[in-house]
């Protein structure tokens, strides 16, 4: 049996220290600039910020999985390289990258430090991550969120690293790594900016019947009805119309959130080493209440007993939930 | 793939300062509760600002960013501007409300969770249980500076009236806890 670990978003030290007390193995987190995708205003640390919590959570036996996990645009890499060596001298224990460039400085500088393929590098052919093991020395791959479990152990049979998989939290677009879509609107780049819609863009406009539209850049992505769930302000998750269909519909994906909790067990038998909580962004709430629930189904696992998870669907995006690719191809 | 970047056509926007559910907040009972609640709010203040100092960098440049945080059911709404040289945060009756940079719109008791992080910001908005408008940038930020706070601001400021106050806090959440269920 794969030990999954259990790696668990933070934005802020106090969401770390919450991760670490709830059970989480390993807290992945970034620094308050580009390096990382999650590039939101308010969020993410400092340096002296991530020293404290190193030393927080390894005081604990948790580890600490710095996101290096954006682009550099070209003649811009020193931001990264800076980046890698603060995060090496103060202790993390492995960097998640997706550049080349990136992860070669920190093959050829930082060596003794555990190298994390992210899943904004869309790895997900064997071919593709044996080559990001040979060159750079990869350890872990986080797989792309488009596989079936099948597809997974066949992969984990042909690869010499360690798989993570997203088990819970937001459904991104695929490819990834390759949306261009809040840059097309707002001339910011998820990839290298590390932003994807960015707030200083988004407008939320309530309206005499209820209802409450939500704009980014200017341009109206969706309109939830009075009584409607909502989702996150993502081009990718809006609600357009099309000359075939004038009712307005999910043109890429739909306001869901991935959970697996179902399949857990099936994840572990196909070999994955480590699951992933989507979630920088989020409150300290629901790192306590998602990582309590996943501590509980993954130790009851462990110890031969069935997992009775708790209903996380209140923390799900538009209160919706699927297995996605996990479960079959067809699932969009 | 063939689509355009437009939905249906929504109807007329509202101007943000209208409560969704407005209390009758006739214009003395509004004042007078204005009144007897400012003292309270001046204190808890000062006391966050003074035991938190680390939440107003996360604020960057919207710590002058007027925030009107309006509880629906109370009979005034919270006139909030983070800057640590000159903070506001008062009770303003809805006709008096300054022209805000956001506003932060839900339940009094869910909003208190969410300052508390007992309650979770996006989950809420997704219920369409909290709204917000105006500058969704600085909503952004407050949300994550108050999250950044370890413990209880709710219960830090009960304790600050001691029994009574932990009494009606307990009272106030056992109500929200009910009518959640």
């Amino acid at each position: 049996m794969s030990l999954a670990e259990l790696i668990c978003p933070a934005g802020t030290p106090a969401a770390l220290r919450t991760a670490v007390d709830a059970g989480a193995d390993a807290v992945y987190c970034g620094f308050q600039d580009a390096t990382n995708a999650r590039n939101f205003p308010g969020l993410n640390f400092t340096p002296d910020e991530l020293a404290a919590s190193v030393a927080y959570a390894h005081a604990k036996g948790a580890k600490v999985l710095l996101a290096l996990n954006t682009y550099p645009p070209a003649g811009k890499v020193d931001l990264w390289r800076q980046a890698a060596d603060t995060g090496a001298r103060l202790g993390v224990d492995a960097f998640i990258v997706a550049d080349m460039g990136v992860a070669d400085y920190i093959a050829r500088t930082h060596p003794a430090v555990r190298l994390h393929l992210s899943v904004q590098a869309a790895a997900s052919s064997p071919e593709a991550i044996r080559y990001y093991c040979e060159n750079f020395g990869v350890r872990r791959v986080v797989l792309p969120r488009i596989l079936t479990i099948p597809e997974i152990r066949q992969i984990r049979a042909e690869i010499p690293c360690e798989i993570e998989t997203f088990i819970f939290g937001n459904h991104g677009l695929m490819v990834e790594g390759r949306c261009s879509l809040t840059n097309y609107l707002t001339g910011q780049s998820t990839n290298m900016d590390g932003v994807c819609s960015p707030a200083s863009d988004v407008d939320y406009a309530r309206h005499a019947d209820g209802s409450m539209s939500s704009q980014l850049a200017g341009f109206t992505i969706d309109c939830f009805g009075p009584d409607e769930k909502a989702g996150y302000p993502t081009i990718c998750k809006g609600r357009y119309t099309a000359p075939h269909r004038p009712e307005g519909y999910y043109a890429f994906e739909e306001p869901v959130s991935l959970n697996l909790s179902r399949l857990l067990p099936e994840l572990i038998d196909a070999g994955v080493h480590a699951f992933k909580i989507e979630g920088r962004q989020r409150s300290k709430s629901y790192v306590r209440g998602v990582v309590r629930a996943f501590r509980k189904a993954v130790d009851d696992i462990r110890a031969g007993r069935e997992a009775n998870m708790a209903d996380l669907v209140a923390l799900t995006e538009g209160q919706k939930q699927t297995q996605g690719a996990f479960e079959t191809k067809k699932w969009r | 793939m063939t689509t355009d970047t437009s939905t249906p056509p929504a109807p007329p926007r509202v101007p943000p300062r209208a409560p969704r559910a407005p209390r009758p907040g006739p214009g003395a009972l509004s004042r007078l509760a204005c009144l007897a609640v400012q003292p309270i709010l001046s204190r808890t203040v000062r006391r966050i600002a003074a035991r938190h100092p680390s939440l107003f960098a996360r604020l960057g440049p919207h710590q002058t960013t007027d925030f009107l945080i309006d509880p629906v059911e109370l009979p005034f709404a919270l006139h909030l501007r983070p800057d640590p040289e000159a903070l506001i945060f008062r009770a303003v009756p809805r006709d008096a409300a300054p022209r805000a940079g956001a506003v932060i719109r839900g339940r009094f008791m869910l909003l208190l969770e969410l300052v508390d992080s007992e309650e979770d910001g996006d989950a809420a908005f997704f219920s369409r249980d909290l709204e917000v408008s105006g500058d969704t940038e600085a909503v952004v930020r407050l949300r994550n500076a108050l999250d950044d706070v370890d413990g209880s601001i709710a219960e830090e400021t009960a304790a600050m009236f001691g029994r009574p106050g932990r009494a009606i806090l307990a009272r106030l959440r056992r109500a929200y806890l009910n009518d959640s269920e």
